[in-house]
């Protein structure tokens, strides 16, 4: 394939873009693993709240968290020349989850973010993608400075996560170890049968 | 604990745009966008959003890109390409869903790419 743009041919190079989720409950990690991978700054498309979420969700385990989603974030990684894979987070407040069926459309698979000390605050969204069923998904578990009292089988019982579906143990901030989640994901997606999905 | 909402029971933005961004152009948050000839001018009669979008696009970006930059709303800025598509003057590139097995060549080209970023 010719790939010299600068040719004297105008038309558009050949693309192809494609798009994950990272989806999960309020202040879980999902905009610090987007900023850990992306290869630009995390974007927000509309206003980050500050002060005003605190009365609405319960911040007591995430302390210095001052801000919050509104809208969606989304970060890029190319993959290839003519590939781009962008990550979108989606809302982490409940009140704002009108916004998920714009977010989620065309995805080619989710990672659901899970504060492993707040596991209650991710049943929405896995409620979400177990209803969605044409979106692979797979839970990713960030452990917050290693505090996990439980072993991945009994938070995949309380989570209610069939067999089949991966769970992995990560950190965030860690580029290294969140570009592994995502890498779970492709490979589980590439494993399941496909859903036709009308986008 | 259950759902919060049906999902029949929401409101589509396509609702609030008259359907304009129907599917013949599928605009999704990741869809990339670029001006059809990478040299034109900017065509005199378009609206100054239409404009910038048109400028911005010489360069391939996506539709959330755009309305990020621009600060235009997400719903709006595809409704504005839809327009521009329609004129021939940006062309819209494929999305990858992952739904179809034919898919299945590019999703394992992204997972090379993956690999060779994340060892
Ligand atoms: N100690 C520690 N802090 C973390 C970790 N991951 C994220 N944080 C912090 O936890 C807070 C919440 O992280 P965010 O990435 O904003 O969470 P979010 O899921 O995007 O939040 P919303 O979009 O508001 O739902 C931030 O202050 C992060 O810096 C981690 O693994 N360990
Ligand atoms: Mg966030």
């Amino acid at each position: 394939m010719d790939s010299n743009v600068s040719s004297s041919n105008p038309g558009p190079a050949p693309l192809v873009s494609t798009k994950i989720v990272i989806a999960g409950g309020f202040g879980a990690g999902k905009t610090t693993l987007v900023g850990s991978v992306s290869e630009i700054p995390p974007v927000t498309t509309e206003a980050v709240m500050t002060e005003a979420s605190r009365e609405h969700d319960d911040t007591s385990a995430t302390p210095d968290k001052v801000t919050t989603t509104v809208a969606m974030d989304f970060g890029r990684l190319t993959l290839e020349q003519e590939l781009v894979m962008y990550m979108f987070g989606t809302p982490g407040q409940a009140r704002f989850w009108f916004m998920w069926d714009d977010i989620v459309r065309g995805a080619v698979g989710a990672v659901i973010v899970v504060d492993s000390r707040r596991l209650a605050d991710c049943f929405d969204a896995i409620d979400y993608f177990e209803k969605n069923q044409t979106i692979p998904y797979i839970v990713a578990l960030n452990r917050f400075d290693g505090e996990l009292g439980y072993t991945v089988e009994e938070i995949r019982e309380a989570l209610e996560i069939a067999p089949d579906i991966p769970i992995v143990d990560f950190d965030a901030r860690d580029r290294r170890s969140s570009g592994q989640v995502l890498r779970r994901l492709l490979e589980y997606t590439l494993s399941r049968p496909k859903t036709p999905q009308l986008v | 604990m259950s759902i919060r909402r049906r999902r029949g029971a929401r409101i589509r933005p396509y609702t609030f745009t008259g359907g304009r961004t129907r599917s013949r152009h599928p605009l999704m948050v990741q869809t990339l966008v670029s001006t059809a000839d990478t040299n034109a001018a900017v065509p005199e009669n378009l609206l100054p959003e239409s404009r910038n979008i048109f400028e911005l696009c010489r360069e391939a970006r996506s539709v959330a890109e755009i309305a990020a930059e621009l600060k235009i709303p997400m719903g709006v800025t595809q409704v504005l390409l839809s327009d521009l598509a329609d004129q021939g003057l940006v062309y819209i590139h494929p999305t990858i869903t992952g739904h179809s097995p034919s898919e299945n060549q590019v999703l394992e080209r992204a997972l090379r790419g993956l690999e060779r970023l994340f060892q």
